[in-house]
């Protein structure tokens, strides 16, 4: 690990000699344990702030919308399929671009290790390849790294970046390098219940809501200038109390993601009442797969599905009288 | 509901402009006889239907919605059919997966000259929202709570 924060400094220090307006964007330690927080680097002088570790939840390619200048970015395999994306909608450009990439093993669940601490407020932690010792104000516990990783972490396909520049942290060439496709077997119980079920969970679900649009602000996709929430003339969304309304917001979201979502999880991590939203862009995602045969940001060259189409689409959901 | 009581349903018809409106006119022109309960929306296209547009239908209780544009490669404007069906096919699959019913929102094509087909259409969509009964989910400030689970059909 400490090999790895070595390289990435090495490489963010090449990129700031190498001329001037230049910024990095990376991880620092954040003020508690278990948390890394974002930071941006513009001096040498800085860059020994610079982590890597199980914490670098955040999918950094959301600052990077019309930002200007050269910029140095260390990426996931989730956050270079955001990058991927962003390129293709004209977001930045690829030139201005110099992408570390890391081999992620998966980002551990804050929320998971809390909760089986048993109230113990944690102080320390050690992380290792396989497991991570937490130390608490009284006690010290052991954990097995794999189990408490966030969701979509568990799921991922692909997490070794799909663009970079450098390529460091790969642990074992098994790994593989070029995206694999989803088989989406997380889905498989609830899209087995029948629509009541579905619906009552979908409605237990938006009841936790209390719309601060986080799940919004942390997308890495959802650069609008003017959401279609914060939008009054027309207003899309009303803006009561109303659990219809809450839907709306979900349902909208969610398909204004279709074809764009890489799966990061970052409005999850940011949605403070623990509601399933990626539940709705999983699906989707599984759409686009079975429908249009793409997933987001596995290369440039592909156009979004939503943004083209094909005269042989599927007519099979319409009426035929 | 009307005056004995028996409900009706109220279903909206996104029609463009292009195919499937001149199609309800034939259809009306013809005589053909059809449910009367479409209340129809002109459309310049159906690329122009916004999934919001639908999901507002829904929204203000109404028990059905059906967008109807021209057949594949007749768009009026070229491909705003194709776009439209890319959006439509994810919308649906969207809505049933959160547990709208299957066939409160359709989607069909009808062109200018298929004034009996659109009768059909409208047939067959009018009679499968009788099934379902009125509009209960996704329903905003209905009365005795619109989001009593057990409200569910």
């Amino acid at each position: 690990m400490s090999q790895l924060i070595h390289e990435i400094k090495e490489a963010a220090r090449d990129f700031l000699r190498d001329g001037e307006d230049r910024t990095v964007i990376g991880f620092e330690q954040g003020s508690l344990p278990l948390q890394s927080r974002p930071c941006f680097i513009r001096k040498e002088n800085d860059l020994e702030r610079l982590v890597w570790n199980g914490f670098c939840k955040n999918n950094l390619a959301g600052y990077l919308p019309k930002r200007k200048g050269k910029i140095a970015i260390v990426v996931k395999g989730c956050d270079s399929r955001a990058l991927v994306e962003l390129i293709k909608e004209n977001q930045i450009t690829r030139d201005q671009l110099v992408i570390i990439g890391v081999a992620c093993n998966g980002m551990i669940d804050r929320n998971k290790i809390e909760a089986d601490m048993d109230g113990e407020s944690i102080v320390d932690v050690e992380e290792g390849e396989d497991v991570l010792t937490i130390k608490g104000t009284n006690s010290s516990k052991v954990f097995d790294r794999k189990e408490y990783l966030y969701d979509h972490c568990k799921v991922c396909t692909n997490p070794v970046p799909v663009i970079h520049d450098i390529l460091l942290g790969q642990r074992d060439s098994n790994t593989p390098q070029a995206p694999v496709n989803d088989t989406f077997s997380d889905l498989e119980d609830f899209s087995a219940l029948d629509g009541k079920e579905r619906w009552k969970y979908f409605t237990e679900e938006m009841n936790k809501c209390i719309r601060c649009y986080a799940c919004r602000n942390a997308c890495p996709m959802c650069y609008c200038p003017e959401c279609f929430v914060d939008a009054s003339r027309p207003q899309w969304v009303g803006k009561s109390t109303d659990l219809s309304d809450t839907m709306i917001f979900h349902l909208m979201r969610a398909f204004h993601l279709a074809g764009r979502c890489v799966g990061c999880g970052a409005c999850e991590q940011a949605c403070p009442m623990g509601v399933d939203i990626r539940k709705l862009n999983r699906r989707l995602q599984k759409d686009v797969m079975d429908l249009f045969h793409y997933k987001a940001g596995c290369n440039l060259e592909e156009k979004t599905p939503l943004a083209t189409f094909r005269t042989d689409d599927s007519d099979s959901f319409m009426v035929e009288p | 509901m009307n005056e004995s009581g028996q409900w009706k349903p109220k279903i909206i018809a996104f029609l463009c402009n292009w195919c499937s409106y001149a199609g309800a006119d034939l259809a009306g022109t013809s005589r053909i006889q059809y449910p009367p309960n479409i209340r129809v929306v002109r459309v310049p296209c159906s690329g122009r239907i916004d999934p919001f547009f639908i999901l507002a239908s829904l929204q203000n209780g109404l028990d059905g919605v059906l967008v109807s544009g021209c057949h594949p490669g007749e768009c009026h404007y070229l491909s705003g059919n194709y776009s439209a069906r890319r959006k439509f096919a994810l919308l649906k699959g969207l809505l049933e997966y959160v547990g709208v019913e299957e066939g409160r929102v359709q989607f069909s094509w009808v062109s200018a000259s298929e004034g009996v087909r659109f009768a059909k259409v409208i047939e067959e969509v009018t009679s499968h929202i009788k099934t379902l009964g009125p509009a209960k989910i996704l329903v905003k400030n209905i009365p005795g709570g619109s989001f009593d689970v057990s409200a569910h059909p």
